[in-house]
């Protein structure tokens, strides 16, 4: 990851947060917003700002499925794999999706899209009654940015 | 002309955005004026995207639309009702919506949740300006004489709770409201952001007025990242009009509203881990006592609530406890907002007063399952929740009868399950959620679900069977005893009960799980 250091973002995120109520979740949040996810590098002044140690900032970032440590690729796939999803095929979906393409795919628990199962998620954009055509039609697309 | 086309996200991801373009871009080539509103959903989940028009004699309703459809609708009049194979006739003549008890939900889908002037328009803001007339401990009495309890999952009486932050003596008190929804087949919380997120302000307030509180946060699961910025938006339209901040509604009282995004972790769900994500920690479960009531967040004396309840309080302030309590049986008062998802012909929300069947909700107003095929299991109350068989369909929905069931109404989510659902997979599934999602303080939680997916695996692969289910049920024994919360405490729920209830889907006969 290249960072300008003429405007380097993790500063100010730090700077404009570090000061609110239990700042940690709101400065991830806003650094994985920024850069997608959350550099090692960050660790450190994060820490130095909240005055915690580093294993615990990387204990808060770990614990959370949401954070990333690492630069995701281009799309991501989040296949809901609960229940009301399950009830509607989406275990088969999920074979679907992974037999199909070169995609980066995930499970999650839960869209709170369960009367519309089974759901989906690319990238911010949420879908629902996703059959396996209609997944290869929403990523048909995907492949070639990819 | 005015059309009303869903901004919910159910709606959303079935093109609702892309729908809305397709019209406004018809209407720009046709020449014709149109006003655009972005409703919340009815909850007829199924027929999203619905589009209404509104006319003189009410609101005309059409759907499932998609942006294929939009051509013909213009030329059938659509704006004006026409006919059309779509058309689904007055929206509030629909039997789904009309068999309905809608209080806390009364103006979701109808209002534009951003319109203040909306929202006052359909009684907004009378609950709070009731409060604002009352002594705290009077706001308290009329939230314990409603009978409401906490819609979350535990159905602790919200006065009762209420009323210790009230009495206990601080510097600062807290308000949190728990917008974690992980439930599997729950959207109401969402639905109720996206719908009318200024009720759930003025609860939120009206909360604060009760106890004392000057400061609340709003813990919003990062996978619903549409509710929150609605929220967002409504807290500085609220603020924007006086109605949060220093000055409520020209009382001198002071209130703010802030919204935090948790990060994917079903157990943050629980108060205690969720308050200590707050604070920005790990999500792992406090012991209790203290009560977050009396060492909340950041120490202080915390009301946490789950957005249904505070969403519930407004009507309960503007109409009166006896209004609200009306509705219900026993010890279950008022309305629950029942989620009907899964295998379902007719998904969405049915807000209806406790007492109404599991059978009613799923063949009145659900129609059966969507594959058509029977329906085999319902999960009710989210993945801690019990595996119901037919035999329970008739029970009526309260809190106690469902207990006696060994069974739980939790948010009120409802989970069908065809006859093609193997119950022994779902109860491997619900140990390995368990495992997943384990804060892992407690041993029972945290090891218990490890080995009892190990278990269940060996039980569906049939390896040493009776040994195993042996095994299993002394691992659930000790997770119901031994954990420190629900999660680890509640996942034999729908484990035993699918083993109970549905012994052939592990090999048994009626007999063996008897046995087990
Ligand atoms: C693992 C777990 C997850 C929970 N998830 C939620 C949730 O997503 N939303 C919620 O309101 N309550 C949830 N609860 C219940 C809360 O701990 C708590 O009872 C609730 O926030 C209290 O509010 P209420 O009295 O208004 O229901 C969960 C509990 C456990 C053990
Ligand atoms: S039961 Fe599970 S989630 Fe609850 S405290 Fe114990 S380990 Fe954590
Ligand atoms: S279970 Fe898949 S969206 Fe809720």
């Amino acid at each position: 990851m290249n960072l300008p250091c003429h405007n380097d973002p993790i500063a100010a995120i730090i700077a404009s947060h570090q000061l609110i109520p239990g700042a940690l979740l709101p400065i991830l949040h806003a650094i994985q917003d920024e850069l997608r996810f959350i550099p090692p590098e960050a660790i450190g002044p994060i820490a130095s700002a909240l005055n915690l140690s580093r294993a615990e900032v990387h204990g808060v970032i770990s614990f959370y499925h949401y954070f990333l440590t690492s630069p995701p690729p281009a799309h991501q796939i989040h296949i809901c794999c609960a229940e009301a999803c399950q009830s509607m095929g989406s275990e088969r979906l999920m074979q679907h999706a992974k037999s199909t393409g070169d995609f980066s795919v995930h499970p999650v628990y839960c869209l709170g899209l369960c009367a519309n199962s089974p759901a989906m998620m690319i990238d911010d954009q949420l879908h629902a009654r996703v059959t396996l055509d209609k997944f290869d039609r929403l990523t048909e697309m995907l492949g070639d940015q990819s | 002309m005015k059309l009303f086309v869903p901004s919910d996200s159910a709606a959303l991801a079935l093109g609702a955005n892309e729908l809305t373009a397709a019209i406004a871009a018809e209407a720009d080539r046709r020449h014709i004026d149109i006003t655009l509103v972005r409703n919340g959903s009815r909850g007829m989940l199924w027929l999203e995207p619905m589009l209404e028009v509104s006319t003189p004699e009410g609101r005309i309703a059409y759907g499932p639309v998609e942006t294929t459809d939009v051509v013909s609708l213009f030329d059938a009049d659509f704006l004006h009702g026409g006919a059309h194979h779509l058309r689904l006739g007055f929206t509030e003549e629909l039997d789904f919506l009309k068999k309905q008890e809608r209080l806390t939900f009364a103006r979701v889908g109808i209002t534009d949740p951003l319109s203040l002037e909306d929202y006052l328009a359909h009684e907004g803001f009378v609950g709070l300006q009731q409060a604002l007339s009352m002594p705290a401990a009077a706001i308290v009495q009329q939230v314990t004489d409603s009978g409401l309890r906490g819609r979350g999952g535990a159905a602790f009486p919200t006065g009762i709770k209420w009323q210790t932050v009230l009495k206990t003596q601080a510097d600062q008190k807290y308000i949190v409201c728990n917008a974690d929804e992980g439930d599997s087949g729950t959207f109401a919380d969402r639905m109720l952001m996206e719908g009318d997120p200024f009720v759930l302000i003025e609860g939120m307030t009206i909360a604060a007025l009760a106890v004392g509180a000057t400061m609340g946060y709003l813990y919003v699961r990062s996978e619903y990242p549409h509710a929150i910025h609605i929220l967002n938006k409504a807290i500085e339209i609220a603020r924007e009009a006086g109605y949060l901040g220093r000055d409520i509604a020209g009382s001198g009282k002071t209130f703010e509203l802030e919204v935090r995004k948790g990060a994917g972790a079903y157990v943050c769900g629980e108060e205690t881990a969720l308050l200590e994500s707050l604070e920005g920690r790990r999500g792992i479960v406090r012991s209790k006592p203290p009560l977050p009531a009396i060492t909340g967040l950041f120490g202080k004396p915390t009301v946490i609530n789950n957005v249904i309840s505070l969403a519930s309080v407004p009507i309960i302030m503007a109409r009166g406890a006896a209004f609200y309590k009306d509705y219900g049986m026993g010890r279950s008062r008022g309305t629950l907002p029942f989620q009907l998802a899964g295998n379902i012909k007719q998904g969405g929300l049915i807000e209806k007063a406790f007492g109404i069947t599991l059978r009613e909700l799923m063949f009145d107003f659900g129609g059966g399952s969507m594959t058509g095929r029977a329906i085999k299991a319902v999960q009710v109350g989210g993945p801690l929740g019990a595996y119901l068989p037919e035999s329970q369909w008739d029970t009526p929905m309260d809190y106690e009868a469902y207990t006696a069931l060994w069974a739980v109404l939790g948010h009120g989510g409802i989970v069908v399950h065809d006859d093609t659902a193997n119950l022994s997979h779902l109860a491997r599934y619900a140990m390995k959620f368990c495992a997943i999602e384990s804060c892992g303080k407690c041993t029972p939680c945290r090891i218990g679900s490890t080995r009892g997916v190990e278990v269940l695996d060996k039980i569906i692969n049939d390896q040493d069977k009776t040994a195993q289910l042996e095994l299993l049920t002394d691992l659930c024994d000790t997770m119901l005893h031994g954990s420190m919360c629900a999660m680890g405490g509640m996942t034999p729920y729908p484990v035993l009960s699918a083993l109970k209830h549905f012994p052939q889907d592990f090999g048994l006969t009626d007999t063996g799980a008897q046995h087990a």
